[in-house]
């Protein structure tokens, strides 16, 4: 039997921060996560770093939150972080007087913006509407919520913490009136276990509502879909957002090679979020709006779409979506519900994780009587010790990339002959070296985990080209992944769906030559399990 | 709104990831340095959109063959987006060596005033080996020599007159090779023209079309030149002539490089520079006029195809025009680089792959044992005629040399 001081259930970038800070303090450790680190909210939604000001007008509180969060992220997450600033843009169909209340409201929230002319904001960001208005300079940035969970969850080990991914939380096992641990089971070999802890914390996002339940606790959350495009290159280097009350479509994020158009809001019930379609609806609206941002939103191509649903907790009955606050609740369910050992971090977003971390974590050492003062604001995370070295131009393009994505941690991807030089996703640049640090040291155990650690499989070509690569090298360094050929399947399979609502054009003619290569070519189709499996969902 | 085929700018997102056009370049298989069409140009520019710190280096191993654009499906300009880049990025001093090479016209215009010395000069080993030490231009390389009239001159001597009586005109770009190398294939083609009744006009003040300016990071100059041209040509467009060429290096430069690297508009003018050997296919293929050829005019040619030459798609033009002469025996051979792309070959780092790139190419002719190689490219048959034992000819002076000029003088009589 093993015991620990806290055990966080779920991997986003909540459970991820409270691991960290957990451990940091000392205490010992267990993170449990579903499937793989950041599969939830956190790896489905803008990477944008927040400034605060989108929020200003609506919730000054949680601006000024934001915005003092984003200082400290920019300081202990350099190397997830690229600080490219943001506009805030009015069109000719906006009220200026909007410009006005939302300038004062981001003052009020210590915000520090700058009304800049229109002609200035277009030389600033070329991709913008030339149409504009009014544009106001913000501090927004943009963020790799891959990059920064993996850095939480890899630094949590450097204190001690233990995790486990693939492992799923069945049952809350309780004593009387307290919550003493909880059953698992590892979702792909179907192993049981128990694992026992002082305090549960319940981090599972959405999911939190099912986990409490486990406990007969109702937690009244909000579904609320949000729907994203992905374009297949840079359109804009500086944050596109609308100067409007928050709506569909009005934030256009530069992020890595990429540029993300996003979001839409609908309410969705809990038999949908594990199971989220991206509808032509969807897709129309956003690229409607985002059009109005930057035009070349409509000629772009795009690589791919996806949503995410936020956790959002409803204060009262009848309001939802955007109406809904943003803020973080943290429930000590011995007061709420008299069950003991038992703690609910939910709500929030990626930006304030580390505040949420925190909060959790203090209610936690409270509650075991450890009085060590947090440090996650302060120490920076592994990838981010060093100061951001400039590129140096004697490094190969390749090595260039890799150091954008690992920062100071990809010192220890080996350089070295021919084959761990030689690049395995080309559109982004990942090599052999660094897909085996990724199985070695990072706890990617099959393709999609890959995906997530070193952007692999994420570029215009969506794994035409690499995942087969890949496929080969996990059978060859990882133990764990006993069905490559599967696993490939099913790999290809989830990029196709992100690519089915907006299947067209070139993107199109780039899947049909992914299916001639795995179907006609290397006859993958026929080791892939295809029943009862939807066309949307389906490419082999 | 939304049009799902529209194409933006971006020419790049067009790219499939397919890789043909690795498989497809020269340079890809004798440089492991260079990473390919596909990640220096479509992949590349991804990141270099980014951030322009990922400009790399390495991109300039390209020789800008075009022969990636030529194998891509989907029509990606992978080579011009390098060439773009490069000049973008290209370091704001260029040695003396890469403008001695980029500088044709000057350097040429220099050497013809006093051509035999020049040439003493650059058959002398001892003065190739000090150009090599100081400037890095290989010893090795045959140099090119110099004409002690340049073409122009030529042309006002001894053919200028004349044109006036033909009642069809043309203009004649002649390019920095004819006029200051080998006046020759100038001559070659006011003959066979003038003999079907066609009348040979040279453009004032035509220069240098700028490519290995482009290729060696003279944006300004390679501008200037380019904006001059355009407008030389485009008087004579204007008022319907066409405009023969003999280098498809400048031919295509003029088409394409002018357009989609140097951003200038050729809209007017591009349909209207054309190869000489595609002009005059296309004459006797509408019956317009008739080439007559020797019957003691016997050989073997193999047609080799330049990279430019594949790019703007004629090869098919020198090598009829060739069937055409009753005895000869034209073999065309699978189309593949030389390795000397212009000024790359001369440059010391270069040599190597230079001829790496070339071996397949000769060892082909070779095999084929012919008596004269055919060439459109002058830059090919410099490095053909160092490599192997083998005579270049430009199809047009080979037409020159078969051609029975009385016979065919009679039989355009009337035009």
């Amino acid at each position: 039997m093993e015991s620990y001081d806290v055990i966080i259930i779920g991997g986003g970038i909540t459970g991820a921060g409270t691991a960290r800070d957990c451990s940091m303090r000392g205490l010992k450790t267990l993170l449990l996560e579903r499937f793989d680190f950041s599969v939830g909210a956190t790896g489905r939604n803008h990477g944008l770093l927040h400034s605060g000001a989108r929020y200003a007008v609506a919730n000054t509180e949680g601006a000024a939150e934001c915005m003092k969060e984003n200082l400290i992220l920019k300081r202990i997450a350099r190397h997830c972080i690229e600080d490219h600033g943001g506009l805030f843009l009015s069109l000719p169909e906006d009220d200026l007087s909007y410009q006005k209340l939302f300038v004062e409201s981001c003052r009020k929230a210590g915000i520090a913006v700058e009304v800049i002319d229109p002609k200035e904001a277009l030389k600033l960001e070329g991709a913008a509407n030339p149409n504009i208005i009014g544009a106001v300079k913000v501090p927004d940035a943009s963020i790799d919520p891959f990059r920064l969970t993996t850095a939480n969850v890899i630094d949590a080990r450097r204190h001690g913490a233990d995790y486990k991914t693939y492992t799923q939380v069945t049952e809350l096992i309780l004593s009387g009136v307290r919550v003493v641990g909880v059953k698992t089971i590892n979702t792909k070999t179907g192993e049981k276990r128990e694992y026992y802890g002082k305090t549960i914390v319940n981090a599972a996002g959405i999911w939190s509502h099912n986990i409490a339940r486990l406990a007969e606790i109702e937690i009244k959350m909000c579904p609320s879909k949000g729907t994203l495009l992905i374009f297949g290159h840079r359109i804009n280097n500086v944050v596109l957002n609308r100067c409007r009350k928050a709506s569909d479509a009005d934030i256009l994020v530069p992020n890595d090679t990429i540029s993300i158009l996003g979001t839409t809001s609908q309410h969705v019930s809990f038999d949908e979020i594990d199971n989220l379609r991206v509808n032509v609806e969807e897709v129309d609206l956003l690229l409607k709006e985002g059009a109005k941002l930057s035009p070349r939103v409509a000629t772009t191509r795009i690589i791919r779409t996806y949503s995410g649903v936020r956790p959002l907790v409803a204060n009262e009955i009848g309001s939802s979506g955007r109406d809904i606050s943003r803020g973080y609740v943290c429930i000590d369910h011995k007061q709420r519900d008299g069950i003991e050992g038992f703690i609910t971090i939910t709500g929030g977003k990626l930006m304030t994780y580390r505040l949420m971390a925190e909060s959790v974590t203090n209610m936690v050492c409270r509650k075991l009587g450890n009085y060590m003062p947090c440090q996650t604001a302060i120490k920076p995370l592994p990838g981010s010790e060093n100061n951001v070295e400039e590129i140096d131009g004697l490094l190969t393009f390749r090595e260039r990339a890799v150091k954008g994505r690992h920062g100071s941690m990809s010192n220890a991807i080996k350089k070295g002959d021919k084959f761990d030089n030689a690049l395995v996703c080309e559109c982004e640049q990942v090599s052999t070296a660094e897909i085996k640090y990724a199985i070695e040291s990072l706890e990617a155990t099959n393709l999609f985990d890959l995906r997530r650690r070193t952007r692999m499989g994420m570029g215009p070509c969506q794994g035409q080209l690499c995942s087969g690569r890949s496929a080969g090298l996990l059978s060859e360094y990882c133990d764990i992944q006993k069905d490559p050929l599967g696993n490939l399947g099913s790999f290809l399979n989830e990029r196709w769906q992100g690519v089915f609502p907006i299947g067209w054009g070139d993107t199109l003619s780039k899947v049909e030559l992914t299916t001639w290569l795995y179907n006609g070519v290397c006859g993958l189709d026929s080791y892939v399990h295809k029943e009862n499996i939807p066309v949307d969902k389906r490419i082999l | 709104m939304i049009n799902y085929f529209k194409y933006s700018e971006d020419n790049f997102e067009q790219c499939m990831k397919c890789s043909v056009c690795t498989a497809y370049c020269p340079v890809t298989t004798v440089n492991q340095d260079f990473p390919g069409p596909k990640q220096a140009g479509p992949d590349g520019e991804r990141y270099r959109l980014k951030d322009i710190k990922y400009f790399d280096e390495t991109l300039k191993y390209c020789i800008n063959c075009k022969r990636c654009e030529v194998a891509c499906p989907s029509n990606v300009k992978i080579a011009d987006i390098i060439q773009v880049v490069r000049l973008k990025h290209a370091p704001k001093n260029v040695s003396l060596r890469d403008q001695l090479l980029a500088n044709t016209d000057k350097v040429g215009k220099l050497s013809t005033k006093a051509s035999s010395l020049v040439n003493g000069l650059l058959r002398a080993r001892w003065f190739k080996s000090a150009l090599d030490l100081t400037l890095h231009i290989d010893s090795r390389r045959m140099m090119p020599l110099y004409g002690s009239h340049d073409f122009e001159r030529v042309y006002k001597e001894n053919y200028e007159k004349s044109q006036s009586k033909f009642t069809t005109k043309v203009y004649y770009f002649h390019g920095c090779y004819v006029n200051f190398n080998y006046p020759q294939l100038g001559e070659d083609l006011i003959k066979i023209l003038n003999a079907s009744g066609i009348g040979v006009f040279l453009l004032k003040d035509e220069k240098c079309c700028g490519l290995p300016m482009i290729m060696n990071g003279l944006t300004k100059k390679a501008l200037e030149h380019a904006r001059n041209n355009i407008n030389i040509i485009k008087k004579v467009v204007d008022e319907n002539y066409d405009v023969l060429t003999t280098s498809p290096s400048c031919t295509m430069t003029i088409r394409n490089e002018y357009a989609n690297i140097l951003n200038l508009d050729t809209e007017d003018i591009r349909e209207n520079v054309i190869m000489a050997t595609r002009y005059l296919y296309n004459l006797v293929d509408e019956g317009k006029i008739k080439l007559v050829f020797r019957k003691d005019f016997k050989k073997r040619i193999v047609y080799h195809t330049s990279c430019h030459m594949e790019k703007l798609g004629w090869p098919i033009f020198s090598y009829k025009l060739l069937s055409m002469i009753p005895g000869s025996k034209v073999t065309m051979l699978d189309s593949t680089c030389c390795g000397m792309a212009g000024t790359f070959g001369y440059k010391k780092e270069n040599y190597e792959f230079a001829q790496e790139i070339g071996t397949l190419l000769f060892d082909r002719i070779k095999k084929s044992d012919p008596d004269v190689v055919a060439c459109d490219c002058e830059s090919c048959k410099r490095q053909i005629e160092m490599s192997t034992s083998y005579t270049v000819q430009n199809p047009i002076s080979i037409i020159a040399e078969a051609l029975d000029y009385e016979t065919t003088r009679e039989a355009n009589k009337n035009n």
